[in-house]
């Protein structure tokens, strides 16, 4: 789960991680309050949405006097920012963030993450601040620096005053160097983090060092011991769509295609996304529907693809192993029954009680086409598409 | 042969008592796995499925020499589970629970470092040698005894790879999913190496998926290592960057963990890949039927 910039730095700030002065608003006609509170002369005003390259998307924009703080406020509330991680439509601005605006110095890149090859924490840190790091690593990988982190002992004193002398940190800063690092690997630790991430990190004119941004995902698997998150994950921008699948716990991706997808399993659902490509077809979606899935789970799965309207034909591609296919089998009748379908079905059935399953819809009187394995299934589901 | 479990493998069932736990524990007896013990903590003493239950894992080593456990309970004690049977000196651990944090997981996997315990999983379908002993959920009637190392970070993808090899006669000698999460206690490169070790196997099947590096770190020691024909798909070609395929390992981060990349890091090592899940049974035939390699 991603986290808005305001939250995350309203974590920082619980851990001591020094961030510029600020508030989140959801009105326009709050920007001069908090402009007048903040009580500097210049502020930045930040769209809050979850993807990167908002600056140049015009989701920052600096404002001098309240008057003007509450025109670009109210400029981007309920506007749809587009930016290079965006879709093309952008994605609608619910609150912007109003910070008093830091003297810099220079801007620097820290990070933590997982580093899945040393499965161990990693922090990554670069006198390149303010870029996007995947660039960064592209034209100057000497500049990157990696630490590996001791999931028990933390960062080792030892490794932030080798990073602090690589990002050319010295005197006053490195004591607040080593107390920034420390912080962050507990936030990173406390709050189950897959992604930290401070760029930039300012060294102000007055040698602090402040997190001018905050990136921070957490791993979805340790939400149930972080019921705090819960409050935020309101904030998400899901579409309704998106809210059922996750209200049933099934895992379900949109995408641009025209043939939604009913699979079981992650791998064979992302293997059943590319056969459909592979044979000149779009999936509209990606959904697994998991290794055990209920009736009621199969149900909703399939009224969820129905709902999509570009659907043009479906395509449910079962290896039954846990989840047996009579379950698969009653929960599409069932759903048939309740909403009714108008499109092309392409159904192919393996595995645990396959030929109970093939009675079931045999009896159903409904028009389905059964595939006999992957090829076939992908080959008629997309001739049905078109 | 066969790799890490056969017909003498001794398996305790840790969460036999949950619903997950008893289901798979009755299918695995079926399929004549040597199960011998259940352990859930409060209900030692019981019995399930006519085994003994015990409160602990080191209980039910002392009392029936238990060699492997198989792990069922929920995500927020599994990685507990998973000490306390290298703690009890357990050989082999297949975690199937999902869902496990990956900050518990990396704490456990250093907890393994100096253990002889190895983990399978977890978030995985489990082991299977076919004919001689089945550990974790996989449908047993789909596979044959034979020679084709299958090793996969997916589960019903597997079955699907292993249905087709078994369609078309070509038996497996044993067939392993490594999990889909980001950190897990065996990797592809720890499966390869015994594969190749292994008399029995003579082909070896590869399915990965996109995220991460497990792939490219295959693909060296496929290069440097493996003698033995190597088949292998990768699933995700056509998946967008950014978002998570289901598995918590299975997403592209900027130019990070594509199916592009990997592939070509596998081809570059003379795995043949097949570029349609559809074709992984009869690739290998192909590849077997040039290569020598006798298999059935």
């Amino acid at each position: 789960m991603k986290v808005y910039e305001f939250q995350a730095k309203d974590i920082l700030r619980k851990y001591g991680v020094c961030v510029p002065r600020g508030k989140v608003i959801s009105q326009g006609h709050d920007a001069p309050k908090i402009f007048q509170e903040i009580g500097s002369n210049r502020c930045v005003i930040k769209a809050q949405v979850l993807a990167g390259g908002r600056g140049k998307g015009g989701g920052i924009r600096f404002a001098t006097t309240s008057a003007e703080a509450q025109a670009i406020a109210a400029g981007m509330l309920g506007a749809h920012l587009v930016t290079r991680q965006t879709s093309p439509k952008g994605i609608e601005v619910n609150y912007v963030l109003i910070e008093e605006s830091v003297s810099i110095k220079n801007e620097l890149y820290l990070a933590i993450t997982i580093d899945r090859s040393l499965q161990t924490p990693v922090l990554i840190a670069s006198i390149e601040g303010g870029m996007e790091i995947e660039e960064v690593a592209k034209k100057s990988p000497d500049k990157i620096i990696r630490e590996p982190i001791d999931i028990f002992f933390g960062v080792h004193p030892f490794q932030i005053r080798r990073i602090a002398s690589k990002l050319g940190i010295s005197g006053i800063s490195s004591t607040r160097f080593n107390n920034l690092v420390t912080n962050l690997f507990h936030a990173f630790i406390n709050n189950d983090c897959s992604l930290l991430e401070i760029n930039p990190l300012a060294v102000t004119v007055d040698d602090k060092l402040c997190a001018l941004d905050a990136k921070m995902d957490i791993d979805d698997n340790a939400l149930y011991r972080h019921q705090e998150f819960e409050q935020m994950s309101q904030y998400q921008d899901l579409s309704p769509v998106e809210v059922l699948a996750k209200k049933y716990k099934l895992s379900y991706i949109s995408l641009d295609g025209n043939i939604g997808c009913l699979v079981n399993g992650a791998g064979l659902a992302m293997a059943t996304m590319d056969i459909i490509k592979l044979h000149g077809g779009e999936p509209a979606n990606f959904l697994d529907v998991g290794g055990d899935a209920s009736l009621e789970q199969v149900t909703q799965a399939f009224k969820i693809i129905l709902s999509d309207s570009k659907v043009k034909a479906i395509l449910i591609n079962i290896f039954g192993g846990i989840m047996k296919c009579d379950v698969i089998a009653s929960g599409i009748t069932q759903a048939i029954q309740d909403v009714g379908i108008h499109i092309p079905l392409v159904v192919r059935l393996e595995g645990t009680n396959v030929d109970i399953a093939k009675k079931i819809l045999e009896n159903s009187c409904l028009s389905i086409i059964s595939a006999k394995d992957m090829k076939e299934a992908a080959s008629l589901v997309v001739k049905a598409s078109k | 042969m066969s790799i890490l479990i056969n017909k003498d493998t001794r398996v305790v069932c840790q969460g036999i008592t949950g619903q997950a736990g008893s289901f798979h524990a009755e299918r695995m007896l079926e399929y004549g796995t040597k199960l011998v013990a259940g352990v859930t903590p409060g209900k030692g003493g019981t019995t399930h499925h006519e085994l003994p239950v015990f409160d602990s894992v080191l209980d039910a080593v002392q009392h029936t020499g238990a060699n492997a456990s198989v792990i069922y309970v929920p995500a927020a004690f599994a990685a507990d589970a998973i000490m306390e049977a290298a703690e009890a000196g357990i050989e082999l651990v297949v975690c199937i629970t999902e869902g496990i944090p990956t900050l518990d997981m990396i704490r456990v996997k250093k907890y393994l470092s100096n253990k002889k315990t190895r983990l399978i999983g977890p978030n995985c379908p489990g082991i299977i040698t076919p004919g001689a002993c089945k550990i974790g959920i996989m449908p047993g009637y789909i596979h044959k005894p034979g020679n084709v190392g299958v090793v996969s970070r997916s589960g019903t993808l597997t079955y699907e790879a292993v249905w087709q090899l078994t369609q078309r006669g070509l038996g497996q000698s044993t067939g392993i999913g490594i999990g889909g999460d980001p950190i897990v206690g065996t990797d592809f490169v720890d499966v390869l190496r015994l594969f190749q070790e292994d008399k029995e196997t003579m082909a070896i099947v590869l399915i990965g998926e996109i995220g991460g590096s497990a792939e490219e770190e295959a693909a060296e020691v496929i290069q440097q290592e493996i003698t033995k024909p190597v088949i292998g798909f990768i699933a995700g070609s056509t998946a967008p960057p950014g978002k998570r395929m289901g598995h918590a390992g299975a997403i592209i981060s900027g130019n990070k963990g594509t199916a592009i990349s990997k592939i070509a890091a596998l081809k570059n090592a003379g795995v043949t890949i097949a570029d349609s899940p559809a074709d992984i049974g009869e690739t290998t035939v192909r590849v077997i039927k040039q290569t020598g390699a006798s298999a059935g």
